[in-house]
C-alpha cells in the first residue's frame, strides 16, 4: 500500500476509521519511507518504530473496541523535537541536552497520544528554535525536498521536509517569529501558528515565552484544522492558556464561502523587498479573490518597520533568561574544566561546549537588553512596539477580515548562503513576525511556485486573534482555488524523492 | 552609534555564565554592535505615552488550588542528572577556596 | 577566617548614628508550592517533593498558588499596607546552583503590597514606628548541603549536594524603609521587629514561623554615619540571621565592627555578610558590585494579579486581631497587674490563658497555672508549656472542679500529675485516682457526730462560743475521711452539729 504516503491525513483517518486500513499499516508505510529517505532530508533526529507501532497497535484495538479517539484516529505525526516526550530523546537541536530522556510528556503530546495519533519520531529544527534554516541545529541541517541543495525553511525545517517530503502525513511545529509558516511556505506545505495561548505550551522547550505558539504542519488546509482542533484547548498547567474554545476548525474548512470576505493588504508587506516570483505569486492570489468577488483593501500598518527590531530585543532577552537553566546540574551535558574546577567554572565551560554560535549570540544580546541601563532603551522599548503593532492590526481589523500577506521574502534559499550573515537570516521572517508580537493566528498556503526558480511560494493569512476559524476560513478558499487551477495539492508537483540525490 | 566594546561583551558572557576565548569576544563584539545597531530603532518608534506589551492576549488572576500533586520520585528527578549523591544532585565546589 | 576588631558598643552608640534596614523572608504554610502542586513539607526525603515545575525541567510553566496570593495580601493587611489593585512577577535573574531555572521567580517594581507601618513596642515600653517599603511574593530555593574540606562550610568544600523540596516554597518578603533612631536600642529594635513579625503570620496562620527550621528569615542592613552628618552611610547585608537572638546579636555586631572601621578612616564595603551562630560574629560574603544585575522583566509565563476589592476585603474580614492590639484588650479585660500581664507576655503564655480563660476559667486562676504549677513542669522537662500533654480546655475543667468545691487545690494538682501522666480525661483521673471531695454528707456527719462525742470538752467550748476550738474536731473529721473531704464544709457542719 506505499499509495498510501501520498494520501491527506483526512483521507487517511477515513481509510482507517472505515477499517480498508489499519493504523499499524499507515504507520509502518510511513516508517519505512522515513527510515529510507531520512538521510536525504534528515528530517528526523530520532525514529522509535518500537513506540509508534505499539501506539497504532492500540489505535486498531480501539478501532475494533468501537472507540474512535479522535477525527485523526490513528494517522501517525512527526514531532518537533522542542517538545518534550517520555518515550524518545529529546534535544530542541542541541548538544547541551544531547541523551535527554525527559520525565514527563508535553501536554500536546499527551494530547495527541489520547487521540490516537502514533508518533513516529522527533524531527530536526534549528538550536531551541532560533534560526531560520535548520543549518543551527547542532546535529546538522534538514534538507528541502523540493531541492536538496536548499534550506527547508526553520526553525521547523524538520517537520516541514518530513511533511513535504511525505515521511509523515502530519507534523507538530513550534512558531516563535515564523518557525512553523516560513518552512511551510518553502516547502509547498500548510503551516498554523493559532493564535497565542490556544495550544499548551506546557513541556514545549522555550525559547521566547510570550512569543512561543504550537501548532500544526500539514500538506492540506482540512488537515492542519483537523490537527489544530486536537491539540487546542484549555490546559491549566499553561497560565497563558486561554479559557475557551476558539470552536473547530475543520467545520470552518468545510464551511468555508467568499460571502462578505474582506481581504486586507499590508502597504508595508506588499512588494518591497520580496523575490520578484514570490511577488507575482502573491499578486496571482489576490486577482483570484478579486475573481471571485472578494473585496481588497490596502491597509496601512506602520509600525511594522520595527517589528524585526523589537522581535530581536524581545526574543533574546526572554531566551537569555529561559536557556539560564541549562547549567548542568539536574539534566543535560557537563563539561568539566582541568583542574578542580568550581560549578561557576563547570557552568560556563558546558555552556561554552553545549551551545552553538548562534545560541550564544543571542544569549548574550539578550542579556544586554535586559542588563540595567539598557532595560528601557532596549527591552521596554520593544515592548511598546508590541502595543503600537496590535493598534495597527486593530485598525486594519476594523476594515478586513483577515490581512494577506507573502508569507517569506523569497523561496528557498541554498544551505550555506546566509549562514554567516545572522542579520540577513533574521529578515527571513519579516512578514511572520507581528503575529507573534501581537499574539494573532497566521497561516501560511501555498500559492504556486515562482518563475525564476520552480520552487514553492507560500501566502500568509492574518486574522484577528482568537478567530482562528477566519484565517482557515480564507485558508481553504484560496487552497481550492489553486486546487482548482492545478487538479491537486501543489505537493503532488513535488520531484521524487527517491530519485533525488544529496 | 553601537557601545558594544570588547569589555561589555565579556561582562556580558559572564553574566550569561559563558565561557568565551578571546577569538570569540571579538567576534562577538562586531556581530552584535552590527545587530544593537539595526534593533535600536525601536526606540524611535516609541516615543510619548505607549503602553507596554507583555502578553500578547491580556489576562489576569489564573490561579490553581492549593491542592498537592504528584511529585517525581527521587529516583525519577535524579534520573538525567550529570552526577548524584545520597539523594541529591552532585555539583563541583560552589566558591574557589579562599 | 578571625573576628575583626571591634569598638566597644557605648562609644560606638556615642559617635555613629546607627540606620538599619530589615527584609524578613517569611515561608507561608501552604500545602502545596508557590507555582507547582509538590508538597510545601519540611524534612522529606532529599528530592521527593519535585516536580519538572520546581527542578526547572525544560518545558515546564509554573502556575500561581492562590492560597499563597491570599496568604500574602493576608500579610499585607496586617502590616498596614495598601494592596496594589494589579500586579506582576518577575524574574530575578541569577546563576546558583540551589535556583533550578537560575533565575528566581519574584515581584519587582509592582510588589502586591507596599507602604505599611508597624508599631513595636520595646522592653522599657518605648514605642517605635517601622515604616514597611513592601511584602513581595517570590519563591525559595533549594538545600545546599556542602561535603568535604576542613571545615564543612561553602569554603573549601570538595563538592555539594543539591535537594530542592524546598525549591518553590512560597516566600512573602518583607522590607522595611531605613530605621533610624533606634540608637542604642538599635540592635533590640530589630529583634522586636522580627519577634512582632513571627508573632503576626504565627497569628495568622499563614506561617508555621518556625525560625529553627528557617520558616522566617532576617537579612538585617546596617549602615553607620557620623553624628550629624546628612548622607547615609555605606551598609552592609548581614544574611542567615535565623533566630531573634541573633538578629540582636549580628546588629550589634556590624555596628560595633564599623564603627572602629570608620573610626580608624577606612572605608565601609558595601557587601553581603554572613552570621555566623556559634562563634557571634559576620564574615564577608559577596562583594556587591556592578557584576550583581539581576536584568529583572516581568515574567511572561505568567499573568498580572488584579486583586478585586471584594477579595481583598473579605480577606481583611478574616484577620485574626493584631497581636499588639490584642494584648492590650485582653490586659484590660483580664485585670492583671503590670508586671504580671508583661511576665505573661515575656514568657509566651498569652495563647494557652487566653485559651483556658475561653474554656471557662477565671483569668486570675489560669494565669496561675500556667504561670506557675504547669510553667514549673514544663521548665524541668525543658519543654514549652505548649508542649505539655494537657489542654487549656483540661486545665479549665480542673478549675471549674476547685471553684465548685469538688476538688482541693492539692486534689487538683494530682489531677493535673495524673493527666500529664497520661491517665485520660480529668474526670477519668478523679476516678481512677480517686480523688473525689466526700459529699456525701450523711458519712460526714456520722463522723462528726462520733468525733464531738469523743470529745466532749471540745463541745462544750464550742457552745460557750470559742469557735476556734473546732480545729481539734475538724482535724480528726479529716483525717477519718482520709483528706478527702472540704474542709470548708466540715467546719460549718461541725458548727452546726454542735449546736
Ligand atoms: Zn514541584
Amino acid at each position: 500500500m506505499s499509495d498510501l504516503i501520498h494520501k491527506s491525513a483526512a483521507e487517511l483517518a477515513q481509510l482507517i476509521n472505515s477499517k480498508q486500513v489499519s493504523s499499524v499499516e499507515v504507520t509502518s508505510a510511513f516508517f519505512d519511507r522515513s527510515e529510507k529517505l531520512n538521510h536525504k532530508t534528515f528530517s528526523y533526529l530520532h525514529l522509535n518504530r518500537e513506540n509508534a507501532l505499539a501506539a497504532a497497535k492500540l489505535a486498531d484495538q480501539a478501532l475494533a473496541a468501537g472507540k474512535v479517539h479522535s477525527p485523526l484516529h490513528g494517522v501517525p505525526i512527526a514531532v518537533k523535537d522542542v517538545l518534550v516526550t517520555k518515550d524518545a530523546p529529546t534535544t530542541a537541536g542541541s548538544k547541551i541536552l544531547e541523551g535527554w530522556m525527559p520525565q514527563y510528556d508535553a501536554t500536546v503530546v499527551v494530547k495527541l497520544r489520547e487521540a490516537g495519533l502514533p508518533i513516529l519520531g522527533k524531527t530536526n529544527m534549528d538550536e531551541f528554535a532560533m534560526g531560520s534554516s535548520t543549518e543551527y541545529s547542532a546535529y546538522g541541517p534538514s534538507r528541502n525536498p523540493w531541492d536538496l541543495q536548499r534550506i527547508p525553511g526553520g526553525s521547523g525545517g524538520g517537520s516541514s521536509s518530513a511533511v513535504a517530503g511525505r515521511l509523515a502525513p502530519l507534523a507538530i511545529g513550534s512558531d516563535t517569529g515564523g518557525s512553523i509558516r516560513y518552512p511551510a511556505a518553502v516547502t509547498g506545505s500548510v503551516g498554523t501558528k493559532p493564535t497565542y495561548g490556544a495550544v499548551s505550551r506546557y513541556g514545549v522547550i522555550a525559547l521566547a515565552s510570550s512569543l512561543d505558539q504550537i501548532g500544526p504542519v500539514t500538506n492540506t488546509v482540512l488537515d492542519a484544522a483537523l490537527l489544530q482542533d486536537v491539540i487546542s484547548g484549555h490546559d491549566a498547567k499553561d497560565s497563558t492558556s486561554l479559557p475557551n474554545s476558539l470552536g473547530s476548525m475543520a467545520e470552518a474548512v468545510r464551511n468555508a464561502d467568499f460571502k462578505g470576505l474582506r481581504v486586507g493588504v499590508v502597504k508595508q508587506l506588499s512588494s518591497d523587498g520580496f523575490q520578484a516570483g514570490v511577488s507575482e505569486r502573491f499578486q496571482d492570489t489576490i486577482s483570484k479573490l478579486t475573481a471571485n468577488g472578494v473585496e481588497i483593501v490596502e491597509v496601512d500598518c506602520p509600525s511594522f518597520e520595527y517589528s524585526v527590531a523589537a522581535y530581536y530585543l524581545i526574543l533574546p532577552a526572554e531566551a537569555s533568561s529561559n536557556l539560564a537553566k541549562y547549567d548542568s546540574v539536574r539534566f543535560g551535558m557537563r563539561i568539566l574544566p582541568e583542574g578542580n574546577p568550581t560549578i561557576e567554572r563547570v557552568m560556563a565551560a558546558t555552556r561554552e561546549a553545549g551551545f552553538g554560535p548562534e545560541v550564544k549570540r543571542r544569549i548574550i544580546l539578550g542579556t544586554y537588553a535586559l542588563s540595567s541601563g539598557y532595560y528601557d532603551a532596549y527591552y521596554g522599548s520593544a515592548q511598546k512596539v508590541r502595543t503600537l503593532i496590535q493598534q495597527d492590526l486593530a485598525k486594519a481589523f476594523a476594515k478586513v477580515d483577515v490581512l494577506l500577506t507573502p508569507t517569506a521574502p523569497t523561496t528557498a534559499f541554498k544551505i550555506g548562503e546566509k549562514v554567516n550573515d545572522p542579520l540577513a537570516m533574521y529578515l527571513n521572517d519579516i512578514a511572520t513576525i507581528p503575529a507573534n508580537l501581537a499574539g494573532i493566528p497566521g497561516i501560511s498556503v501555498p500559492n504556486g511556485l515562482a518563475k525564476e526558480d520552480g520552487l514553492p511560494s507560500g501566502v500568509q493569512i492574518l486574522a484577528p486573534a482568537m478567530q482562528d476559524a477566519q484565517a482557515y476560513r480564507v485558508a481553504a478558499l484560496i487552497e481550492n482555488l489553486y486546487k482548482a487551477e492545478w487538479g491537486d495539492y501543489l505537493i503532488s508537483q513535488a520531484p521524487d524523492l527517491e530519485a533525488l540525490n544529496v | 552609534m553601537s557601545e558594544v566594546t570588547p569589555d561589555l561583551v565579556r561582562h556580558l558572557a559572564s553574566l550569561a555564565r559563558i565561557l568565551v576565548t578571546e577569538e570569540e569576544v571579538q567576534k562577538l563584539t562586531g556581530e552584535l554592535s552590527v545587530i544593537v545597531d539595526s534593533v535600536a530603532s525601536v526606540n524611535k518608534a516609541v516615543s510619548g505615552d505607549v503602553a507596554a506589551t507583555s502578553h500578547p492576549i491580556p489576562m489576569s488572576n489564573v490561579f490553581r488550588e492549593d491542592i498537592v500533586l504528584p511529585s517525581l520520585t527521587q529516583a525519577e528527578a535524579l534520573s538525567a542528572a550529570p552526577d548524584s549523591a545520597e539523594g541529591r544532585f552532585k555539583v563541583p565546589a560552589i566558591l574557589d577556596e579562599e | 577566617m578571625s573576628k575583626e576588631q571591634l569598638m566597644p558598643y557605648e562609644k560606638a552608640i556615642e559617635q555613629f548614628e546607627v540606620v538599619i534596614g530589615l527584609e524578613v523572608h517569611v515561608e507561608l504554610n501552604t500545602k502545596s508550592k508557590m507555582f507547582c502542586g509538590c508538597k510545601n513539607e519540611f524534612g522529606s526525603e532529599p528530592n521527593t517533593n519535585v516536580c519538572p515545575i520546581c527542578i526547572g525541567l525544560p518545558g515546564a510553566l509554573p502556575s500561581v498558588n492562590k492560597k499563597a496570593v491570599e496568604s500574602s495580601i493576608a500579610i499585607g493587611l496586617a502590616l498596614g499596607c495598601d494592596i496594589a489593585k494589579t500586579c506582576r512577577f518577575a524574574r530575578k535573574n541569577y546563576f546558583y546552583p540551589d535556583l533550578a531555572k537560575n533565575f528566581q521567580t519574584s515581584q519587582y517594581d509592582e510588589p502586591i503590597a507596599f507602604g505599611g507601618k508597624l508599631s513595636i513596642e520595646l522592653a522599657d515600653g518605648q514605642s517605635f514606628n517601622v515604616e514597611i517599603e513592601r511584602a513581595h511574593m517570590e519563591e525559595d530555593a533549594g538545600k545546599l548541603t556542602h561535603v568535604g574540606g576542613s571545615t564543612g562550610r561553602i569554603h573549601g568544600a570538595d563538592f555539594s549536594l543539591v535537594d530542592y523540596n524546598r525549591a518553590g516554597v512560597p516566600l512573602v518578603e518583607i522590607v522595611t524603609k531605613p530605621i533610624f533612631g533606634g540608637g542604642d536600642k538599635a540592635p533590640e529594635l530589630a529583634a522586636a521587629y522580627v519577634r512582632a513579625i513571627r508573632e503576626i503570620v504565627k497569628t495568622m496562620n499563614v506561617s508555621d514561623a518556625r525560625m529553627e527550621r528557617g520558616n522566617v528569615r532576617c537579612d538585617a542592613n546596617v549602615s553607620l554615619r557620623p553624628k550629624g552628618q546628612e548622607k547615609l552611610g555605606t551598609r552592609t547585608e548581614t544574611k542567615n540571621v535565623n533566630s531573634i537572638r541573633s538578629v540582636e546579636s549580628a546588629v550589634r555586631y556590624e555596628i560595633q565592627r564599623q564603627a572602629h572601621i570608620l573610626a580608624n578612616g577606612g572605608t565601609i564595603i558595601q557587601e553581603t555578610r554572613h552570621w555566623h551562630e556559634d562563634r557571634g560574629y559576620t564574615s564577608s560574603g559577596r562583594v556587591k558590585s556592578d557584576a550583581e544585575d539581576y536584568r529583572y522583566f516581568p515574567e511572561p509565563d505568567l499573568v498580572p494579579v488584579e486583586p478585586s476589592a471584594d477579595w481583598v476585603e473579605s480577606i481583611r474580614a478574616a484577620l485574626p486581631e493584631n497581636p499588639e492590639k490584642r494584648r492590650k484588650r485582653l490586659s484590660a479585660e483580664w485585670g492583671f497587674s503590670e508586671l504580671e500581664f508583661r511576665d505573661v507576655v515575656n514568657a509566651d503564655l498569652l495563647d494557652v490563658i487566653y485559651a483556658t480563660v475561653e474554656a471557662g476559667a477565671k483569668p486570675q486562676a489560669a494565669r496561675k497555672w500556667w504561670s506557675g504549677e504547669l510553667a514549673r513542669i514544663a521548665n524541668a522537662e525543658n519543654k514549652s508549656v505548649e508542649e505539655l500533654a494537657i489542654t487549656p480546655a483540661q486545665v479549665a475543667e480542673i478549675q471549674t472542679l476547685i471553684d465548685s468545691g469538688e476538688l482541693t487545690d492539692r486534689m487538683a494538682r494530682d489531677v493535673v500529675a495524673g493527666v500529664l501522666a497520661g491517665e485520660g480525661e480529668p474526670r477519668a483521673v478523679i476516678e481512677q485516682r480517686g480523688l473525689k471531695v466526700v459529699s456525701d454528707e450523711g458519712a460526714l456527719i456520722a463522723a462528726i457526730d462520733l468525733a464531738l462525742a469523743a470529745q466532749p470538752d471540745v463541745l462544750e467550748k464550742i457552745r460557750e462560743g470559742k469557735l476556734q476550738a473546732a480545729g481539734a474536731v475538724i482535724g480528726a473529721v479529716m483525717k477519718a475521711m482520709g483528706g478527702q473531704a472540704d474542709a470548708a464544709r466540715v467546719r460549718e457542719l461541725v458548727l452546726e452539729r454542735a449546736k
